[in-house]
């Protein structure tokens, strides 16, 4: 027995100095930072969208973004959830009329017809092989984008993300690292150099520069925002990394409201269930034993 | 161990049944009335557990099928449109994504639970050899479903494990092409890895009803390993004790489930699974789903790709002669100290290999893979079959009763009988 414990204390002093090497190993690879975790208003069990930062994350999108970007989920009548950017139907048709939309006509000619609200949102190029030829790169998908991007967060934080812990079930890794990306510019020549990409060079020029000035940091368009929210490249990187994240899913304020309430149920319904197994088992032990003698 | 039927139908009709097909008494005899130790702990609730598991990624695949579409320029954009568009389809489809996950957790702890308690040995053989083979249907299942969303790592995850059949001397390269249906992964593969993802489930419920029939004929282990002697003094009845018991468990696990399903549901997926298969852009990162990742250290460990992949499927073979590889004559490891230092240094090993799968192979994470990978097969191929001949096991109890209800047996084995089952009104 005493060998075995000395065997296997070796073992876990081995495999505990190892665990560091390994931490260095990792630390050493490491080229771009962490990107920090914002506060976002759909993070956590009750985590909601808030309205008017995603039609403030829409205008930014639709202005900004979907010159070359698409969006091939997003449909216009997407734009009118109550539990999205919660535009009204009348917005939503007038939005939509403003596009014209690549159709076929009834003898199967190319038409081209004002926008409905059942209608994708339209994208500038025909196909991706269309974007690549001007933009250099097809521009990733913006439907899926924010949960289509992570950050590697390495043990153990990847277990308290897990936890219902204070700062844990944390689950908004595409968001911060979008949110890093929008305001890793830091270089003023180099528009197309971001702080947090792999490799840094990004075919993605800094497209905040299209609402704010990078020398001068003045606003291009002084009426951006009329809701009054402040004008900077935070705000507007929150805002639109919001939508982006509402575009990703949809579902997420729904999926939280019923999950509290099956939560709720499940757990009064194993209360009552440990109840009745106590209740079942309590003539069990002795009891038996006892109706035998 | 199939205690005697009980059963007496009361109604005509009952009796009309019972004369022609005695499902009825079949039933009471298997669910109702089956004898089942009285000291089983949480730890046998995973068997219940994994039948809802079952049943619930059936009845959630099939409402998936109704909706998705298996061709590859579609099916990535069917599984969103499931998500946005399908009523409560979201709801749906992270039950059956994140059921894959909890499926093979449970199916961990059961697997490990039979180890602890030499739940394999005889009379048990077959019971624990059908178990080897549900375990290697649902890797097979669980690896074709992460291909049919069609996202990167289904994509490159797929090249890479069925790739390893390019090891193969002389025929490697010819079983993979059958394999694809071309000379690459694409739509011929999602086609048939849709197939076989909806018929695996169905052969797993089939090996599952043996798994039960052959639970049924030697009846369960038990925390203290000795076999029921007296079915009046050692067992009770699966209804009430056992059904109310696993009911109880059930509903905790769901409450794990619920928790992913709700609140976190891509914590268990890359975020690279949401970018639409690309065949030409290999992502930084190709990593299979967590559930297989120390089988994939145990590949990368080995520089030669022949022998790496036979240690693949050998780490999973050897389980089926676990039977004659443990030498010992106690079953429970309760009683084993010994065994149980090697026993939690095997799990520890697993968890190791798990997180050393998901990294790089470089460096010093293959030399932990190796030192690991080692202790994993020698934990089967030399600690299990030496240690029955040279570890002296502590006394076992007379009888299951005798372990509950502290007649003989010796003191440790009696606390360990505390731990296990509700003495406290005793």
């Amino acid at each position: 027995m005493v060998r075995i414990k000395t065997l296997s204390l070796a073992l876990a002093l081995a495999a505990a100095s190892f665990s560091l090497d390994l931490t260095a190993h990792a630390q050493n690879s490491t080229e771009t930072p962490v990107p920090a975790r914002q506060s976002w208003s759909f993070a956590g069990p009750f985590g909601t969208y808030d309205s008017a930062q995603l039609q403030r994350g829409f205008k930014v999108f639709r202005e900004v973004c979907s010159n070359c970007h698409q969006a091939s989920m997003l449909a216009f009548r997407d734009l009118a959830d109550p539990e999205g950017p919660g535009f009204s139907e009348a917005q939503v048709k007038t939005l939509a009329a403003s596009y014209q939309v690549h159709d076929l006509d009834d003898a199967g000619q190319p038409v081209d017809r004002p926008g409905q609200p059942s209608d994708i949102f339209p994208w500038n190029y025909p196909n991706e092989a269309a974007a690549a030829a001007t933009l250099g790169k097809s521009p990733p998908d913006m439907s899926f984008l924010a949960k289509a991007r992570g950050i590697e967060v390495g043990f153990p934080r990847f277990i308290f993300d897990a936890l219902p812990i204070p700062g844990g079930m944390y689950q908004e890794d595409g968001p911060d690292y979008i949110y890093a990306l929008l305001n890793g510019y830091t270089k003023p020549d180099d528009r197309n150099w971001t702080l947090y990409f792999p490799g840094n060079h990004i075919a993605m020029a800094s497209p905040l520069d299209q609402i704010i000035d990078p020398q001068t940091n003045k606003l291009l368009d002084d009426k951006f925002y009329t809701d009054g929210t402040p004008v900077t490249r935070e705000q507007v990187a929150r805002d639109v990394t919001s939508f982006l994240m509402w575009m990703s899913e949809p579902e997420l304020e729904t999926r939280k409201k019923v999950g509290f309430r099956v939560m709720a149920f499940l757990i009064v319904f194993a209360g009552l269930l440990y109840g009745v197994k106590k209740r079942v088992w309590s003539d069990v032990h002795g009891g038996a034993a006892g109706a035998e003698g | 161990m199939s205690g005697p039927s009980t059963y007496v139908p009361k109604s005509a009709f009952g009796r009309w049944l019972e004369s022609r097909l005695p499902i009825i008494s079949l039933v009471h005899g298997s669910f109702i009335a089956f004898p089942v130790p009285r000291n089983l702990n949480y730890w046998w609730t995973f068997g219940a557990i994994l039948s809802f598991m079952l049943v619930s990624q059936i009845v959630t695949g099939i409402v998936l099928t109704m909706h998705y579409t298996p061709e590859a320029t579609m099916a990535f954009n069917s599984v969103e449109h499931i998500m946005r568009d399908v009523n409560f389809g979201w709801l749906v489809r992270y039950v059956h994504s994140n059921g894959s996950s909890m499926f093979f957790i449970a199916v961990y702890i059961h697997m490990f639970r039979g180890l602890y308690y030499g739940s394999y040995k005889a009379p048990r053989e077959v019971l624990w050899i059908l178990g080897v083979i549900i375990y290697l249907l649902m890797m097979a299942t669980a690896f074709m479903g992460y291909v049919l969303p069609w996202g990167q790592l289904s994509f490159w995850g797929a090249t890479v494990i069925t790739s390893l059949f390019t090891a193969i001397p002389i025929f490697g390269n010819a079983i993979a092409m059958w394999l694809w249906g071309g000379y690459a992964i694409g739509n011929p593969t999602l086609n048939r890895f849709f197939s076989l993802h909806y018929l695996l489930p169905f052969m797993i419920a089939g090996v599952v009803v043996l798994h039960v029939w052959a639970l049924h004929v030697v009846g369960q282990n038990n925390p203290a390993g000795v076999e029921v002697k007296s079915v009046e003094r050692d067992t009770l009845h699966f209804t009430p004790y056992a059904t109310v018991k696993d009911a109880f468990a059930l509903v905790c696990f769901l409450i794990f489930y619920a928790w992913f399903v709700f609140y976190i549901p891509n914590y268990l997926g890359e975020a690279d699974n949401y970018i639409k298969a690309n065949p030409l852009q290999t992502p930084a990162r190709i990593v299979p789903e967590w559930y297989l990742l120390p089988f994939y250290a145990i590949l990368r460990a080995i520089p030669n790709k022949l022998l790496g992949v036979v240690a693949l499927f050998g780490a999973i073979a050897v389980l089926a002669f676990l039977p004659w590889l443990d030498t010992s004559r106690v079953k429970s490891a309760r009683f084993r100290p010994a065994y149980r230092v090697f026993f939690w240094l095997f799990v520890a090993s697993c968890i190791g290999l798990g997180y050393l799968g998901s990294q790089e192979p470089t460096g010093v994470y293959v030399v932990a893979a190796r030192i690991l990978g080692f202790y994993y097969f020698a934990f089967f191929l030399v600690v299990m079959p030496l240690l029955g001949l040279f570890e002296t096991p502590k006394p076992v109890p007379s009888s299951i009763a005798d372990s509950v209800l502290g007649k003989g047996g010796s003191a440790s084995a009696m606390s360990a009988g505390t731990a296990a089952g509700p003495q406290t009104k005793g």
